[in-house]
C-alpha cells in the first residue's frame, strides 16, 4: 500500500495542481482535468458509438500492426541471428531501412496502399518491426557456445532447436524489442490516422483541434496516455510470467 | 570384448596451430577409460572431433552405436535454465512417446539420487546437483559412449569425490561407456580402467596404461593402494610434472621404452 502511495503520490499531485491552476488560469488552451475527464465521459461513455467507432478501431490497428511486426521481426531476426553469412549481407540494409523515419514513408504507404487500414498497418509496420527484429537478432545470437554444443551433440531436431533453444534464450531481449515497439505503436497509429481517414482517435485528435475543441482535444491526448500505460503494464505482466525461469541474482549466489 | 570407439591417425589443425598430432586408439565396450594430459594440449580439441562437433583434419573416428552424450565441464551454462529438471533431463528424448520420455528422465534423475528435485530449475540447485542433473540427462538418452569434459573441474574437493563415486556406480550398474577427459592425474587413476597419457601441444599418445586396481573404489583405500600411488607417479612423470624444459618426445619414447611392460597398445 505504501508502495503504491509512493508510485502515485507525484502524479496525483500534478493533477491537482494543473486542477487548481486551470480554474484559476480560466484558459480555453488548457482546460482543467475536471473538464477535460467531463468530455471524455461526454465523448466516448455517453456516446458509445464514438466509441466502438474510433478507439476500437484505433487499438485494433495499433494492436494487429504490433502482433504482425512482432511475427516478422521474431522470425526474420531469429534467423538472421543465427547466421553470421546472413546478416553480412543483410545487415548495411537493415541498418539503412531503420535510419529512416517512418512517417516520412507515409506518403509512399498512401500510394501503395491508398488511405485506410492497409496503409495505417503498414506505416506502423515498417515503424516498429525494427527493434523486435534487432533485438532477436541480437538474442539469437547470445545463445551460449555449450548450449549450441549441446543441442548438437543430442542430435535435436532443427524444430526443437529453433523454439526449445534458439527462442527462449532469446526471449529476455525478444521482449525488450516488444516493450520499444508498443509505445513506438501508438505514436505511429496516431500518426497514420493524421492523413487520409476519417476514424479512429488520430483523426479524431485532429477534428477536435480543427473546431477548436480543446476540452477535446486534451481528452483524446490523455486518452493515448492512458491507452500507452495500460497496454505497457499488460506486457510488462505478461513478460513476467514468460520470463519467470530467470534465474533471480539472489538465489543465483545462493546457489 | 568389443570395440565402441575407434579412432585411428585423428589429426587436427587449427590454422597453422597444430591441437592434435595423429592420435590411435580404442575404447572397448563396458570400459571406463580416462584420457589425461597437460592444460590446453587438445584434449579438448580431441573430445570435440570425436563427438562430431568438428570434423577433425584427418583421421578416422568410428563410434560402433547409434548415439552419443556429452557431459560439459560447464554444468551451469550445458543446462537450460527455462526447463525444470526433469525438462532438461527430457531434452534429448522428443523424439520419443510422452509417458516413455517422463518414466525414463523419472528414472535417469533416481539414479543420481534427484528424484526429489525433478520440478526445480537447475539453477535453483548447487553446483554438484546441477552436474548430476547433466549426468542424469546424459544415461536418460542411453548413450553407445558417454563422453566426460572435465566433468568434475568446477565443483569443491568434496563434491567431486562424491561425484566420482557417483559415476563409478551408474557405470558399473548400467554398463556404460565412458571417456573422461581430465587434466587431473589423481582423478585419471581413480576413476579409469586405462588412462591415455597425452604430451602437450600438438597432443600426442605417450602412454596407453591399463589401471590395476579391483572395480570396487574407494576414496579413502584405493588412494593409499599402492598400486594406485605407483601409477599416479607414473602417469605424473609421463606428464612431466615440474621438468617443463625437458623435450617431451624424446622422454617420452624413452619413458614408454622403460614403461614397456606395463603398456598396452
Amino acid at each position: 500500500m505504501t508502495k503504491f502511495l509512493q508510485r502515485w503520490t507525484v502524479f496525483a499531485g500534478l493533477v491537482v495542481v494543473w486542477q487548481v491552476l486551470g480554474w484559476l488560469a480560466d484558459d480555453p488552451f488548457f482546460p482543467p482535468p475536471s473538464k477535460i475527464v467531463t468530455a471524455a465521459n461526454e465523448w466516448w461513455v455517453l456516446e458509445p458509438a464514438n466509441f466502438t467507432g474510433h478507439v476500437v478501431p484505433s487499438v485494433v490497428r495499433l494492436l494487429s500492426g504490433w502482433v504482425i511486426a512482432g511475427v516478422i521481426g521474431v522470425s526474420l531476426g531469429l534467423v538472421l541471428g543465427r547466421s553470421d553469412r546472413a546478416m553480412e549481407y543483410a545487415g548495411p540494409l537493415l541498418v539503412f531501412l531503420r535510419s529512416i523515419p517512418p512517417p516520412a514513408l507515409v506518403p509512399v504507404f498512401l500510394l501503395l496502399f491508398k488511405a485506410g487500414t492497409s496503409m495505417q498497418l503498414a506505416t506502423i509496420v515498417f515503424g516498429v518491426v525494427w527493434p523486435v527484429l534487432l533485438n532477436s537478432v541480437d538474442g539469437a545470437r547470445s545463445v551460449d557456445v555449450t548450449k549450441v554444443d549441446t543441442s548438437a551433440v543430442f542430435r535435436i531436431p532443427r524444430w526443437q532447436w529453433v523454439l526449445g533453444v534458439v527462442l527462449p534464450a532469446a526471449s529476455p531481449k525478444i521482449f525488450a524489442g516488444l516493450r520499444v515497439s508498443l509505445s513506438l505503436s501508438l505514436v505511429l497509429m496516431v500518426i497514420s490516422e493524421l492523413v487520409g481517414t476519417d476514424n479512429g482517435i488520430g483523426s479524431q485528435l485532429m477534428q477536435a483541434q480543427r473546431e477548436f475543441d480543446y476540452t477535446r482535444m486534451w481528452a483524446g491526448i490523455v486518452l493515448l496516455g492512458v491507452l500507452g500505460y495500460g497496454l505497457n503494464t499488460a506486457l510488462l505482466a505478461v513478460e513476467r510470467r514468460a520470463l519467470a525461469w530467470q534465474p533471480r541474482s539472489r538465489d543465483e549466489q545462493h546457489a | 570384448m568389443s570395440n565402441m570407439l575407434e579412432v585411428a591417425d585423428l589429426g587436427h589443425t587449427y590454422g597453422d596451430h597444430e591441437a592434435i598430432g595423429g592420435l590411435s586408439f580404442t575404447v572397448r565396450a563396458g570400459e571406463l577409460v580416462c584420457v589425461v594430459g597437460p592444460s590446453g594440449c587438445g584434449k579438448s580439441t580431441l573430445l570435440r572431433t570425436i563427438s562430431g562437433l568438428v570434423a577433425p583434419s584427418r583421421g578416422d573416428v568410428s563410434l560402433h552405436g547409434s548415439h552419443l552424450a556429452v557431459v560439459f565441464q560447464d554444468y551451469s551454462r550445458s543446462l537450460f535454465p527455462w526447463l525444470s529438471v526433469q525438462g532438461n533431463v527430457e531434452f534429448p528424448l522428443r523424439s520419443l512417446p510422452r509417458a516413455e520420455r517422463r518414466a525414463r528422465a523419472a528414472e535417469a534423475l533416481e539414479w543420481v539420487g534427484l528424484g526429489g528435485a525433478a520440478r526445480k530449475r537447475p539453477w535453483q540447485l548447487s553446483g554438484g546437483m546441477q552436474q548430476r542433473v547433466a549426468i542424469a540427462r546424459a544415461l536418460a538418452y542411453r548413450p553407445s559412449l558417454l563422453l566426460m569434459d572435465e566433468p568434475f573441474a568446477s565443483v569443491d574437493a568434496q563434491t567431486r569425490f562424491e561425484l566420482e563415486d557417483l559415476l563409478l556406480r551408474v557405470r558399473r550398474e548400467h554398463d556404460t561407456t565412458v571417456l573422461v577427459v581430465t587434466h587431473d592425474i589423481d582423478e585419471s587413476v581413480y576413476l579409469g580402467d586405462r588412462i591415455l597419457v597425452l604430451s602437450g601441444s600438438p597432443a600426442r599418445l605417450v602412454a596407453d596404461l591399463e589401471v590395476p586396481l579391483p572395480a570396487e573404489r574407494d576414496q579413502v583405500t584405493t588412494r593409499t593402494d599402492e598400486a594406485f600411488v605407483e601409477l599416479r607417479s607414473k602417469v605424473a612423470r609421463l606428464l612431466n610434472v615440474g621438468k617443463p624444459t625437458m623435450d617431451v618426445e624424446k622422454w617420452a619414447a624413452a619413458e614408454r621404452e622403460s614403461l614397456s611392460e606395463t603398456v598396452s597398445s
